[in-house]
């Protein structure tokens, strides 16, 4: 399985490129919004889950989620927010604007496994 | 520093005592583990230091801090999404053309530690079932500490992130500091009670559904025996007991037949219960 992970945290994408790799997904990373589009269009391939923080610089990961809800070629990526944003309000906002599922940071690798498993991708407890 | 083997003894001996829960030789790591913040707030040195103390009996709390230590396992919401699965989208319909609407349905979550299985049961059972038809679950614990987090249904962040679906948390929570809390519509399904499975099960209801994972790994063949035996008393004749997806009724108490819904393993009572017990419940 294949996944990109979009923070402008390099620690952030290190943590969780460790952590699918280890679930043994193929991990591919980018800094913004639109540093993930470029590299998505340049893959032969349409990965299976992308891990989206929320604040980056040049494009957000709310803008990055509504533009890939729109387009056709990425129905089957599914979406997981990966941010400090906590307020209700704004999950509310995430999941209209076409986000699957929502991870609140800090997070624990089995609360990785477990978003996952939630988006039909693995199977939680596979980490242990 | 590790903890000493009378030190070990002496906990493995309390707990078989107080909860008939079996601490082998290898269980240490265990113990150090869940016994270390005990020691640190009771302000001594270590494990073993604590142990001490609790051994001289100045704290009779301290004895059943220990007990609720070594009873209290880590929870997600929705754990083992194949077992929810199985139960909303088979178990659950076949279970609701045996009932009339006006039958609430009665679910037990058997070891329901911090309440996260009986309010996702509630979250599903609010989602799923028709209008009008009632239901209610029971949660129950031998940790008094951990039913009064349960009934509290206050969350930290890092709780609500193993496995809620987003759209549970807006819908069913509200932000609550740093924390979240269940909604009142959802609380009023589910209640809490402080039980030993080991001890008395009087009083309480009959049920269509027990789930009751991952306990009986914790429990020598005797008391699994007994467990099963009165779990199944108070079970409706055609009501389902769930177990983790590891244990299985098979070569503890016969008198249950396995039953597959998709990913779920369920048991139903087989044998015929006296009619003395029968007229008792009507």
């Amino acid at each position: 399985m294949y996944a990109i992970v979009i923070d402008d945290s390099s620690a952030m994408r290190m943590i969780l490129r460790r952590t699918l790799s280890s679930m043994g997904f193929k991990v591919v990373d980018a800094v913004n919004g639109r540093d993930a589009l470029d590299k998505l269009a340049n893959l032969d391939y349409v990965p299976d889950v992308a891990l989206i923080d929320w604040n980056m610089p040049e494009m957000d990961g709310l803008t990055f989620v509504q533009i890939v809800r729109d387009d056709p070629r990425y129905r089957r990526l599914s979406l997981l927010m990966v941010t400090t944003e906590s307020e209700q309000s704004q999950i509310v906002r995430a999941l209209a604007a076409g986000a699957h599922e929502y991870l609140i940071k800090p997070f624990t690798p089995d609360a990785v496994a477990e978003k996952l498993e939630l988006l039909g991708l693995t199977t939680a407890g596979s980490l242990t | 520093m590790s903890i000493g083997s009378p030190e070990f003894s002496f906990v493995a001996d309390l707990v078989r005592r107080e909860a008939a829960i079996v601490l082998e030789t290898g269980k240490e790591y265990l113990v150090e583990a869940r016994l270390a913040p005990l020691a640190r707030a009771a302000g001594v040195a270590g494990v073993n230091e604590f142990v001490r103390l609790v051994r001289q009996g100045t704290n009779p709390t301290h004895r059943w801090s220990i007990v609720e230590a070594l009873t209290t396992n880590e929870t997600s919401w929705f754990r083992d999404a194949a077992v929810f699965e199985g139960f909303r989208t088979e178990l659950l319909p076949r279970l609701l053309q045996q009932r009339s609407p006006g039958q609430p349905l009665r679910i037990w979550s058997a070891a329901a530690s911090t309440g996260q299985e009986a309010y996702s049961l509630a979250m599903m059972l609010t989602d799923e079932l028709p209008p009008g038809q009632r239901f209610e679950i029971l949660g129950t614990d031998i940790s008094k500490e951990v039913l009064d987090r349960a009934r509290a249904g206050q969350y930290s962040q890092m709780e609500m992130n193993r496995g809620l679906p987003a759209r549970h948390l807006v819908r069913f929570f509200q932000r609550h500091g740093t924390g979240w809390l269940v909604d009142d519509r959802l609380k009023s399904h589910v209640q809490f009670r402080e039980i030993n499975l080991a001890g008395s099960l009087i009083g309480l209801p009959r049920f269509d559904v027990v789930f009751m994972r991952n306990v009986l790994i914790y429990f020598d063949l005797p008391t699994k025996q007994s467990i099963l035996h009165r779990v199944r008393r108070l079970m409706a004749p055609d009501g389902y007991l769930i177990l983790g997806t590891a244990e299985t009724t098979r070569g503890i108490d016969e008198e249950f037949e396995q039953n597959r819904f998709g990913g779920l393993s369920a048991y139903r009572p087989t044998a015929d219960e006296p009619a003395a017990a029968l007229r008792r419940r009507a």
